[in-house]
């Protein structure tokens, strides 16, 4: 069953998809798995990002629900 | 507390804030956003931050700081925005009576939360072009505006070493 998804991005994220926010329908189960499927590794390979579901740090295995925000996080760079 | 600020930092301020009759010791570190990097000329810096995030992950650093070492307290400041050459951009202080393990969780602070935060910045150079730098390897992604070559642009240090906690080298 197709599942909404509130994506937000920052910084690189947001240049790379042109955009800031996103919602999408999927039917996929895990936050990697939303990832493969918006393409987004060949720009960022997933090895060094983290994800946050509902602002807070997740597993990239954890189960996305209906109406989770979901933030592909890249390497901080602040300080 | 850990705080994202929109506006300079007032370091005369969150000095005085940690001011205590059992401190004995007052460190800070402050980093300021210097005009060069990687051998290109550096003229603006943004910052941006997922501040809930930013800010959760900041206290669960300090948090783990006041757990590791003997001190009376901690407080971190990171600035988001545009800033220029010599701008306070992240400032941590940490008082203890005594001054090793003041100087042992600043050094603490500083390095988690450039490793774990969830703060991106973005360079400009004198010939125009900007670009994210990735925090994985310290480099500009790819720029636009003007040549594409340069590396991260604040304090300089060497990429941290993992430690006890999850960070990982820059």
């Amino acid at each position: 069953m197709d599942k909404r998804v509130d994506i937000h991005h920052f910084g690189p994220f947001r240049d790379a998809r042109g955009c800031s926010d996103e919602a999408v329908s999927t039917k996929v189960a895990t936050p990697r798995e939303l990832y493969a499927e918006l393409g987004l590794e060949a720009a960022f390979p997933l090895s060094g990002l983290r994800v946050a579901v509902n602002d807070a740090f997740a597993a990239w295995d954890a189960l996305l629900a209906d109406g989770d925000r979901v933030v592909f996080v890249a390497p901080s760079s602040g300080g | 507390m850990f705080e994202i600020a929109t506006e300079p930092i007032e370091p005369a301020a969150c000095r005085r804030a940690l001011a205590a009759d059992a401190v004995g010791a007052f460190v800070a570190f402050e980093g300021w956003v210097r005009d060069h990097n990687g051998g290109r000329a550096v003229t603006l810096l943004e910052y941006e931050a997922y501040a809930v995030l930013a800010v959760s992950e900041g206290e669960r650093i300090l948090a783990e700081a006041a757990e590791r070492f003997e001190v009376e307290a901690v407080h971190a400041v990171h600035r988001t925005g545009r800033l220029a050459v010599g701008d306070l951009a992240v400032w941590v202080g940490v008082t203890a009576a005594h001054r090793a393990p003041a100087f042992e969780a600043c050094r603490y602070v500083i390095d988690e939360v450039k490793a774990r935060v969830p703060i991106w910045k973005r360079e400009h150079y004198a010939d125009g072009a900007s670009g994210w730098v990735d925090g994985a390897t310290g480099a500009p992604g790819p720029s636009t505006g003007g040549p594409s070559t340069g590396g991260p642009s604040t304090d300089g240090e060497p990429p941290a070493s993992p430690g006890p906690s999850s960070a990982r080298p820059r």
